[in-house]
């Protein structure tokens, strides 16, 4: 038995399936992050002395990490243009350099990890870093879980755009719909963590 | 979105490259605040009203909630709601602990 409603739209949302089930997964996603940075806010109003995200932090990779998953996420919308064109090439191409930019973000994060750690810095040495560790690392499970999707939907998933063009068509919408959450909670992640 | 032409897609292609330059421009301009000497609760705010503007950007243009089904709409409400209750609990109970 086939699965209803993923290419067409339901009567009754107007949405195909596989959107509706990403947008409520997104709207649990932004109470998970929405959590912490309550805790943030509780934590900084707490003291009276708050460091500078600068004072441990390095601005310039993460603005090279801002640069990145912007670009990823634009490559990403593209790729799914891409399909609505039916060039399928182009869509390999955007889904690429979106995992090369995707990976780049992992690897600016990881200086920045083993920086701090040789430093001495870790979650518990204060609540600023324990913050820190635990904002940025839930978001960069996010990016390593996007990048797992997309790089199934750039190799063997792709099989699908031959045989069911329409639905492999949604199924990268929906991947993008995530890809950019992840890229909006980095927008926030950055000046709330490394500017203020 | 299902049922766009190709015209049509091309014209959200220029969209998503404009997108892009804003966002661009805007990272430049969100370091760039950070620079100057607006005191703490100047610096949060015009950092914060930077990054809601590319939050929007993305979420209308990339996300495509510009133009998206009212299914949605509600969805997203109930969130925001939530997610603002979320956001002012533990300040509510700082001020409360501050006023004993």
């Amino acid at each position: 038995m086939d699965i209803p409603y993923t290419v067409k739209n339901r009567p009754d949302t107007g949405l195909y399936n596989g959107k509706l089930g990403v947008w409520l997964f997104l709207a649990s996603e932004v109470m998970l992050f929405g959590g912490l940075f309550s805790a943030y806010i509780f934590l900084r109003t707490g003291v009276d002395n708050w460091p500078m995200g600068a004072e441990y932090l390095s601005v310039p990779l993460a603005t090279l990490n801002t640069m990145f998953l912007i670009t990823s996420s634009v490559t990403m919308v593209m790729s799914w243009a891409s399909l609505k064109l039916n060039d399928f090439k182009k869509f390999k191409m955007y889904a690429g350099i979106t995992l090369l930019l995707a990976l780049g973000f992992l690897v600016v994060k990881y200086f920045e990890y083993t920086s701090k750690f040789h430093h001495g810095y870790f979650p518990s040495t204060n609540n600023f870093l324990g913050i820190y560790f635990t904002m940025t690392g839930l978001h960069v499970l996010h990016v390593i879980g996007g990048i797992v999707v997309i790089f199934f939907y750039w190799m063997p998933g792709a099989k699908m755009w031959e045989t069911d063009p329409g639905r492999f068509t949604n199924r990268i919408e929906i991947v993008g719909l995530y890809w950019h959450f992840v890229d909006l909670v980095w927008i926030f992640l950055f000046p709330v963590l490394y500017l203020l | 979105m299902a049922n766009m032409t190709p015209e049509e897609v091309k014209h959200h292609i220029k969209t998503y490259v404009m997108v892009f330059v804003a966002l661009a421009f805007l990272t430049v301009v969100t370091v760039g605040i950070s620079y100057l000497d607006l005191g703490v609760t100047g610096g949060i705010v015009l950092a914060l009203i930077v990054a809601s503007i590319k939050g929007s950007l993305v979420a209308c243009y990339f996300m495509h909630l510009i133009d998206e089904k009212i299914t949605i709409y509600w969805t997203l409400l109930a969130t925001v709601a939530m997610f603002l209750v979320l956001l002012f609990l533990p300040l509510s109970t700082s001020l409360a602990q501050t006023q004993v």
